[in-house]
Parts: C-alpha cells; sequence; structure tokens
C-alpha cells in the first residue's frame, strides 16, 4: 500500500522541487514592497535624527533663520516647512473645486462626445513631466507675477522683489498638478454612487444641478476626499516643478514673497551642502517623509471606510 | 430669489392646449408640464462646463506653446550629437541613450518583481494580515514622493555605486514597483477562474498552470503596466538628480562592446536631467527642444497604453 501510488499521497510533500522553488520566488517578489517600504523609512530616520539632536530640536523646527553657509550656521526650518503647508493648502482650495467639477462634468452632465474629448486632455496632463510644467511655469507665470508685482509694490521700498519667482506661482502650478489625480479619483468616485439615488431623487421634483450637488457629491464623498487627501500628498511631495518657479529664499509664506519648499531646499543644495548641511537637509526630507506617511494612512483609512459603507 | 422660466415642455404644451381648444388661462396655473429652471442651476452647469474647458485649454496652450518654441530647435545636430565646448554646439545624443539605458534596466529589474508579487497575492496568499500588509506598503510606495526616493537611492545605492545608471535604475525600480504589480494582478483578476480549476482538475500543477495559462491570459495588463512604467521613468526626475547624475557623455563601444556594459556603472544624465539643467542655466532654447520630444514620447505611450486597453476590452 505504502508502494502504490495513491491520489491521497499528494501533499505538501509530494510538491515537486520546481513548484516549492517557484512559490518561495514568488512569495520573495510580493515582500520586496514590504521591503522597501520599510528600508526607506529606517533610513529616512537614520539619516534624519542626528542633526536634530546635534543642532537642537527647537533650533531647527521652530527657527526661522536658515544661514547653512554663515560664519555661525543657522538651521531654522520653520519657514520653510510652514511654506510647504500654506503652498499645499492654496493649491488645494484653487485645484480641488476645478478638479471636482471636471469630474462632474465627466461623470454626470457631458455629452458623450464632449466627455470623450476631455478625458484624453486629463490623462495627457497627468502624463506630463513635472520639468515642463516647471519650464512653462518659469516662462510664463513668472513674468506675469512680476508685472503684478510692479504694480502692487511699484512705491514701496521695503518689498524685496523677486522678479515674480514667488509662492503665488508655485501655487498655480501646484494646482495645475494636482489636477489629473483630483479629476480622475473624483470622476470614479461619483461614478460609484448608485443610479437609484439619482433616480429617486429626480422623482422626487429635484433638477438635474440639484441631484448632482445634494445627492450624487454627498453620497461620493468619501471617494472625493480620498481624491482631496491624495491631491494633497501631490503638491506636497512635488519638488522639480516648483523649485525655480518659487525663488528658492526661506521666507515667510506671503503671496509675493520668494520661498523655499521642503522639496525644493533638497533639490536647491544637496548638491553643494556636506556635513551638518547636509545631515539637516536630510532632516527636512524626514519631515517631508512624516507628512507624506501621515497622508498616505488617511487615505487609505478614508478608503476603507468607503469600501465598508 | 428663483424665477421661474417657461421652457420648450410649456411651449409644447401650449401648443397642445390651443390645438385641442383649450383657453389659455390654462397656461399661467400650475402645471406638471411647467419645469422649474432655477438661476442657480445654469450658473452651477456654467461653472462646471468652465472647468472642464480649462482643463482642454491648459493642454492645448501647454501643447502649443512648447511645441512652438521647441519644433524649430530640433534638428539632427540636436539629436546625434553631445555637447561640444570646443565647437560650442549642443546635442542630446548622450541624454537619449541614458534615458534608454534607464528604461531598460528598470524594467528588467522591476518586471519580474512586479509581476511575480502579483502572482502570488493573486493565486497564492490567502486573505489575512500578510496579504493586507503587502497591498498597505505597495499603496505607500506609490504615494511616496520622487524626492524621497532620491535621497534614498542617494544613500544606499548612490554609496554602493556611486552617481551611476544602475544606482539610478534600481531607485526607479522601487518607484515603479506598484504600477507594475498592481497593472499584473488587475489583468489575474479577469482571468476566468474556470481556466484555473479546469487545468488544475486535469492534473496540472499550479506553476505550469500559471506559465502556461495565467500569465498569457495576463499579458496585456502587464504591458500596460510596463508602458505605464515607461512613462513614469522618462518623466521622472527628482529621483534621478542625486542618483544617476547629469553626464552627457555616449558610452564608448570599447573593442568588444564592453563599453556598453561599464557605461551601466557610469553617471548618465537623463532627459529630464537635462532639460532642468538647461533650464536652471536660462537655455531656455535648449530645455524646449527637449520638452518637444518628451511631449511627443509622452503622447506616443499615451496613445499605446490605449491601444492595449482597447485590445483587452475587445477580446
Amino acid at each position: 500500500m505504502a508502494n502504490s501510488v495513491s491520489v491521497m499521497s499528494k501533499g505538501s510533500a509530494g510538491k515537486k522541487a520546481s513548484e516549492r522553488i517557484a512559490e518561495i520566488i514568488f512569495v520573495v517578489c510580493a515582500f520586496a514592497a514590504v521591503a522597501a517600504v520599510a528600508s526607506i523609512t529606517l533610513y529616512m530616520i537614520i539619516s534624519g535624527t542626528p542633526a536634530l539632536f546635534q543642532v537642537g530640536i527647537t533650533d531647527i523646527l521652530f527657527s526661522s533663520t536658515w544661514n547653512p553657509t554663515g560664519s555661525v550656521p543657522e538651521y531654522g526650518i520653520l519657514n520653510v516647512i510652514l511654506t510647504s503647508i500654506v503652498g499645499t493648502a492654496a493649491a488645494v482650495l484653487i485645484g480641488v473645486p476645478i478638479g471636482v467639477l471636471t469630474a462632474v462634468f465627466l461623470a454626470e452632465t457631458a455629452p458623450k462626445r464632449l466627455a470623450s474629448i476631455v478625458r484624453p486632455a486629463v490623462e495627457l496632463l497627468a502624463g506630463i513631466p513635472s520639468v515642463v510644467y516647471g519650464l512653462l511655469g518659469l516662462l510664463i507665470l513668472n513674468p506675469i507675477m512680476y508685472k503684478l508685482e510692479l504694480l502692487i509694490y511699484s512705491g514701496d521700498p521695503s518689498h524685496e522683489f523677486t522678479g515674480g519667482a514667488n509662492l503665488l506661482s508655485a501655487v498655480l502650478v501646484l494646482a495645475i498638478m494636482i489636477l489629473p489625480t483630483v479629476i480622475n479619483i473624483s470622476e470614479s468616485a461619483i461614478r460609484a454612487v448608485p443610479d437609484h439615488l439619482r433616480s429617486s431623487s429626480l422623482a422626487l421634483g429635484a433638477t438635474k444641478i440639484q441631484t448632482i450637488f445634494k445627492v450624487v457629491l454627498p453620497a461620493a464623498r468619501s471617494g472625493i476626499a480620498a481624491a482631496v487627501v491624495l491631491g494633497i500628498g501631490r503638491a506636497v511631495g512635488e519638488a522639480m516643478a516648483i523649485s525655480l518657479v518659487s525663488g528658492s529664499v526661506a521666507n515667510l509664506p506671503l503671496p509675493f514673497n520668494s520661498v523655499r519648499f521642503l522639496t525644493t531646499a533638497i533639490v536647491s543644495e544637496m548638491s553643494y551642502s556636506s556635513g551638518l548641511h547636509r545631515q539637516v537637509l536630510f532632516t527636512i526630507g524626514l519631515v517631508l517623509f512624516l507628512f507624506i506617511m501621515i497622508i498616505n494612512i488617511v487615505v487609505t483609512r478614508i478608503l476603507k471606510k468607503g469600501t465598508e459603507e | 430669489m428663483e424665477s421661474r422660466v417657461f421652457e420648450d415642455n410649456k411651449k409644447t404644451l401650449g401648443k397642445n392646449a390651443m390645438e385641442s381648444g383649450m383657453t389659455a388661462t390654462v397656461m399661467g396655473s400650475e402645471s406638471i408640464f411647467q419645469k422649474k429652471v432655477r438661476v442657480k442651476d445654469g450658473i452651477a452647469q456654467v461653472l462646471i462646463n468652465i472647468c472642464a474647458l480649462f482643463s482642454i485649454l491648459l493642454l492645448v496652450g501647454i501643447t502649443g506653446y512648447v511645441f512652438y518654441h521647441g519644433i524649430g530647435v530640433i534638428d539632427w545636430q540636436f539629436l546625434s550629437t553631445v555637447p561640444s565646448f570646443i565647437n560650442d554646439t549642443f546635442g542630446i545624443a548622450g541624454n537619449i541613450v541614458n534615458t534608454l539605458y534607464l528604461i531598460i534596466i528598470t524594467l528588467l529589474i522591476v518586471t519580474p518583481i512586479g509581476v511575480g508579487a502579483a502572482i502570488y497575492l493573486n493565486e497564492y496568499a490567502r486573505p489575512g494580515k500578510i496579504v493586507r500588509i503587502i497591498e498597505f506598503t505597495t499603496e505607500t510606495l506609490s504615494g511616496i514622493p520622487s524626492i524621497i526616493f532620491g535621497l534614498f537611492g542617494m544613500v544606499v545605492f548612490g554609496s554602493l555605486f556611486g552617481y551611476s545608471i544602475i544606482a539610478g535604475a534600481i531607485t526607479l525600480a522601487l518607484m515603479v514597483l506598484p504600477l507594475i504589480t498592481r497593472n499584473t494582478q488587475e489583468a489575474l483578476k479577469t482571468v476566468p477562474d474556470s481556466y484555473r480549476i479546469g487545468a488544475l482538475g486535469m492534473g496540472a500543477e499550479k506553476w505550469y498552470l500559471i506559465r502556461t495559462i495565467l500569465l498569457p491570459s495576463a499579458m496585456p495588463g502587464i504591458v500596460t503596466g510596463v508602458v505605464l512604467a515607461i512613462g513614469r521613468i522618462v518623466g521622472e526626475s527628482a529621483a534621478l538628480l542625486f542618483t544617476a547624475g547629469s553626464a552627457q557623455t555616449l558610452p564608448f563601444f570599447g573593442q568588444y562592446g564592453e563599453g556598453l556594459i561599464e557605461k551601466i556603472g557610469q553617471p548618465g544624465g537623463s532627459l529630464t536631467i537635462q532639460l532642468y539643467l538647461s533650464m536652471s542655466n536660462a537655455e531656455y532654447d535648449q530645455a524646449f527642444g527637449i520638452a518637444t520630444i518628451l511631449l511627443i514620447v509622452v503622447f506616443i505611450i499615451n496613445y499605446i497604453t490605449k491601444l492595449v486597453a482597447k485590445r483587452l476590452q475587445t477580446e
């Protein structure tokens, strides 16, 4: 009986070697993402924390003087953090309404033919490399901003003229760059709203627009919230598009100030920094990383809640 | 402040009423045909249309502006030479080759891993904590901004290999891994279970099933992932600035072509990096020339993805 071929004998021990090797390889592949996230987290912490203790946490995070190359170097990144927060918030305030309304257009009101023009346009916008947005911001937006600046501050000797490379330009570039993300995710959220909600609302006598704003959008709110948070993530993390557009001086985030974001601080100084200066740049990277991780966790929460509902 | 305007319905009603000999007084009274038109609705509709129009204008404006300034810059010398201080000429041949190197090496690294991960998640793993962790980290990975990948790549791969194509390619591989995994997974999900049951029922081993049935059926999804990854690689800059460097030279061929392999360990700036550098040096003509080429590549990639998706649908 033991030597006979039996259908019962095919347990895990009876698996061919190639089968087992294949499975092991697939497991290893699957854990590549886990390993990547774990090691990125680890290295960001390892390279970002030493400067915190060397300079002092309050001297880095809550001081606004950034002068890393001075005789007494100062590494306050408060303005940089504030700029990232204010700049992102402003970009989201501009980009999200436009994005959500475009999504409404695509999912609800558009005639088929028009939707088939707008949707590919949005897809192509998403594909344009960020440096190209930066180039256009530098050559189109900045001159316009400079004219505005000359107009507003013409008689003000205390104003430092930036040539148009200011917070406002960067915010506009960011607002445009988050549009595709917001549009795509809001559109699929709106499409996921079941049709019976629309029909009941229309049957109660609501107009189409009332139905959209009072029934469909509230029903799609968790998806739209995810779109907003992902948009925030995209804006916080964008570097190359705004590094030249924003002027890159660590000022307070006022519209016509030349400012520096968390990302642009890293891009513009990493190449020539060394020693403690470089470590502080890694601390900036760590702050950025923390922001992003919080945003990621919020997104997964929202999406999970959405599927549970 | 709701103004009531009589719309088409009302007119046809009126017409019918006239025809059937009813008096005009009916028209003034409340009727179910009397459609309420709110001014607010009109405004909202106009706003929605403006927003939709905005994205088209944006695309047309961006492409038009870039092409207008860039098309004249592109000529044979621009495409086929490297910058020369002696002749005072500029060319992006080196950057094109570097970009190709980055695309090929990144894909060689990431495609097997991404596809393998998707196979594990879809075919082997049972739903539970491990799958949740893997899926959460995959999501997280796709949310990490490229500048963080750049810093990480600089610290880890940069110290291993120095500024080099390989350091840049590994960094990019981490970045596009979620794209490949997710697209493969989606494709595997669409393969009907009857295929699996049929093959296993006939005594096929799992690996055999994956190799001969699942992977071929999932091929369009894998191709979509790869094409999207190429798009991401071509457009990426922040992750490459501190890892692959900015060299503009062409690889030496060497005696037996060994120079082509050595290039992998040498620095090389991609098209986007060169665009950024040209822009920083206020060489806007060069920048627009490169931007034009990048946009053309992006449009081609977008077109290919559409083609693949269409084929996937008709099947």
